[in-house]
């Protein structure tokens, strides 16, 4: 097994953040994993992007070309990763200001309205983990207990008395994907 | 009395303090720095700190100060001696730890690392010995030199147009919140001795009490770098020198 | 089992340090590498291991306090990128003068001048032909993943005392940013003097006593004939770091008929062009030296016999290849591979370069 991933979007959406709760629970089910991040000032209010990569074995290159999974959450990223996608591979966003969308027949293409889904949790900070819900139902490639192992290992000890509201938010996001 | 009544332990009124080696000198005859050395020694000596000293020798006259002073040194790189000494000290917080420095490496090259170590409020003693040029590379113009003195790199003398103003460091360090005890000393003759060794036993004991940096300044000649006499030097130094960097506290908090 | 924590490779050197016995790290912002100092701050190990850190107010500032700190006998240490690495030339011509160890990181990004912050392997001539003024050697160190990133701190340490030379990992802006597993290594403690006298002699400003001559710590030597006593050492030193140090390894090259040669990140891209060359029938292996001086010269001399060309790939103009070609003397053909100015190449243009040279 081995999944590359490209999660994109706004600074700000929790983008990194949702790479590296990704990853640290592929960790907890023993898989290599990198985690590896766009940098500088695109950060600040621009874009931003990390590939993840799982596998079973020893991660070669932590940059790669072309995706199993590019999940998009903004036009740009739509944009400049929908030809990445590998042929048979899948393509997730949030349809919330995207003009215009994905056209690729040659992929499996699925929307989560994870913008929509927070408000209606009353939990805007829990968008990341909408999107996290929504990419594991397609992927169930880490086990729920091992995404919550996960979440503990990524988020500082003071703050773990929101991980029950970020579980909710996944289970949301499990449940609102469309294919 | 002949010589050998003389060297009679009885007799003895003065005997080299033995934290000095027994290396002669490379200074000019004249020069300041023997009389500061000795001071450092004496001070070391008495307050029995030889074991727990290390000093940070410059880029200059001093560079080779380590032949002198029987304690452990650093010689640094040209204008670095206080990051060294910040290195050595907040490692080894029970020692000692003193630079030794010219006009040159301090007020030119080396800046930054004093005024931010200095502001830092290093537990360090900086020691500045003032002979408003470069000596060791053959008398040039440092930020030190006064308005109109001539040097090797300003023939017709300083020109304030063309090298700016001489620079007070001393009084600029003494605004810095970090420094506990800013002076400005000179050791051209005895009292003038006897005041600066006060004033480097007072920063040493500053530095046992954690009360930050302590700076002295030794205002001082240079007589072959300013080609006169030993004696001609002193009287320039107090003639146009002492008027412009006067002598005494700037700060003892 | 060991606890496995997800980090970047920067965090990773912060953490090592702590839990290595590092008496000291002062450093100075720039990216990509100030999560070094960030995590250590965060850390606070001065609470733990009585670990001193400091941000100086430049690099200059920095690379002196460790010579300050090194002077003492310390294990000290710091981290930079290229810009902040020029900087501290001086200090590490001295150092290597002094004789003393230290640790230092430069998390390379893309030059000359201000350049970019994206990964780089320009920096390979400064790291191993000099940097500073005068005939000196950095022991330097090229860590392609987090976990080497973590080991090679001590191992740092471990180089620079036992042959009291600078010693330099020099990495990059991937495996300073991205995160890997790490399994954390048993704890040390940090040395004593007495420990630091009895593993590695007595030669620091510990402070004078009555039995002991003093300890002057110094790169001077104004008469020539000492200066060339000394230069001579030096030579005899970076030997034997040639003899015994050379540190290296090999992928898939017990049948190759061709190798990549890469470092860093770029080796990890080749280890991924090697397995799509591979699924293609070019039988290719990876040498990736991992110490780069010294630099694995008789390795590639030894595999020459067996091979019929190489290819070097690097993120810069062509820097280690030189290296390469020395050590090969034009026995074989020694192509290059290389995007520049933080372009990171990709496996297929690494296979494409290597079809080109098959050909």
């Amino acid at each position: 097994m081995k999944e590359e991933i490209i999660i994109a979007g706004f600074g700000g959406q929790g983008v990194l953040s949702m790479g590296k709760i990704l990853a640290y629970s592929g960790i907890m089910q023993d898989m290599e994993v990198t985690w590896m991040p766009s940098y500088g000032p695109e950060m600040r209010g621009g874009t931003a992007n990390v590939t993840v990569v799982l596998s079973d074995k020893r991660v070669s290159s932590p940059i790669v070309q072309s995706y199993d999974t590019v999940i998009a959450l903004n036009q740009q990223s739509l944009d400049k990763f929908q030809q990445s996608v590998k042929a048979g591979g899948l393509l997730l966003y949030d349809p919330n200001g995207i003009t215009t969308p994905p056209t690729r027949k040659d992929i499996k293409i699925a929307k989560i309205e994870a913008a929509e889904e927070a408000t209606k949790l009353g939990n805007s900070k829990g968008y990341n983990m909408i999107v996290l819900g929504a990419f594991l139902k397609l992927k169930p490639i880490v086990k729920m207990e091992n995404v919550i192992k996960g979440l503990k290992k990524s988020i500082p000890e003071r703050h773990h008395h929101l991980i029950p509201m970020n579980e909710q938010a996944i289970e949301r996001g499990m449940g609102a994907v469309e294919v | 009395m002949d010589v050998k009544d003389i060297i009679k332990p009885e007799n003895k009124v003065y005997g080299k303090c033995p934290v000095l080696t027994e290396r002669v000198l490379h200074y000019c005859p004249g020069c300041s720095h023997g009389t500061i050395h000795k001071l450092l020694a004496e001070v070391i000596q008495e307050m029995g700190i030889q074991d727990k000293t290390i000093a940070i020798s410059p880029v200059g006259c001093a560079v080779f100060a380590y032949n002198y002073i029987d304690i452990d040194w650093q010689q640094a790189p040209h204008g670095r001696a206080a990051a060294l000494a910040t290195g050595a000290k907040r490692i080894c917080p029970d020692k000692y730890v003193f630079t030794y420095q010219g006009d040159g490496d301090l007020s030119a090259i080396g800046t930054a690392e004093t005024i931010h170590a200095c502001n830092r409020g290093e537990n360090i003693v900086i020691i500045l010995v003032n002979n408003a040029i470069y000596g060791m590379t053959g008398g040039q113009m440092s930020p030190l030199t006064l308005e109109g003195q001539v040097t090797s790199t300003t023939p017709y003398g300083r020109d304030i147009a063309l090298n700016g103003y001489p620079l007070k460091i001393t009084n600029l360090i003494a605004q810095l919140d970090g420094t506990c005890y800013v002076t400005r000393q000179s050791v051209q003759n005895a009292a003038a001795v006897r005041k600066t060794k006060k004033a480097i036993r007072k920063a040493f004991e500053n530095s046992a009490q954690k009360k930050g940096t302590s700076f002295i300044e030794v205002v001082s000649s240079c007589n072959s770098g300013w080609k006169l006499s030993p004696v001609d030097a002193n009287k320039w130094m107090e003639d146009n020198m002492f008027p412009f960097y006067e002598l005494g506290d700037l700060k003892d908090k | 089992m060991a606890e496995k924590l997800l980090m970047k490779g920067n965090e990773a050197v912060a953490i090592a340090a702590i839990r290595c016995g590092c008496d000291g790290y002062f450093g100075y912002p720039i990216t990509p590498q100030s999560e070094v100092m960030e995590t250590l701050m965060e850390e606070k190990p001065w609470e733990t291991t009585g670990m001193v850190v400091l941000q100086a107010e430049s690099e200059v500032a920095s690379i002196n306090m460790l010579y300050g700190g090194a002077s003492c006998g310390k294990k000290v240490m710091t981290s930079s990128s290229s810009p902040g690495i020029s900087l501290m030339c001086e200090g590490f011509s001295y150092m290597a003068g002094a004789e003393l160890p230290c640790l230092v990181v430069n998390v390379v990004r893309g030059g000359p001048g201000l350049g970019s912050i994206q990964a780089s392997q320009a920096d390979y001539f400064q790291a191993t032909k000099g940097g500073g003024h005068g005939d000196y050697q950095l022991i330097v160190l090229a860590p392609n993943s987090v976990q080497e990133m973590y080991d090679f701190v001590d191992l740092g340490f471990e180089l620079a005392f036992k042959y009291r030379n600078p010693a330099l990992i020099l990495t990059d802006g991937v495996i300073g940013q991205m995160m890997e597993k790490v399994e954390l290594r048993p704890e040390k403690k940090r040395w004593t003097d007495e420990e630091v006298i009895k593993l590695h002699g007595d030669w620091a400003t510990t402070g004078k006593t009555k039995d002991r001559p003093q300890h002057a710590i110094t790169s001077l030597a104004l008469e020539s004939a000492v200066l060339e006593r000394f230069n001579l050492r030096l030579i005899e030193k970076y030997k034997k770091l040639n003899e015994q140090e050379v540190r290296f390894e090999k992928t898939n090259c017990d049948d190759a008929d061709y190798i990549i040669i890469a470092y860093g990140a770029a080796s990890r891209v080749c280890e991924k062009a090697v397995e799509l060359a591979r699924s293609e029938g070019i039988k290719v292996g990876l040498l990736r030296p991992i110490t780069l001086y010294p630099f694995p010269t008789k390795e590639i001399q030894n595999m020459a016999k067996q091979l019929k060309a190489i290819l070097t790939v690097e993120m810069s103009a062509g820097q280690m290849v030189q290296d390469v070609r020395l050590a090969i003397n034009g026995a074989l053909p020694v192509e290059f591979f290389g995007r520049l100015g933080g372009i990171i190449p990709t496996p297929e243009e690494v296979v494409a370069a290597l079809k080109k040279m098959v050909k």
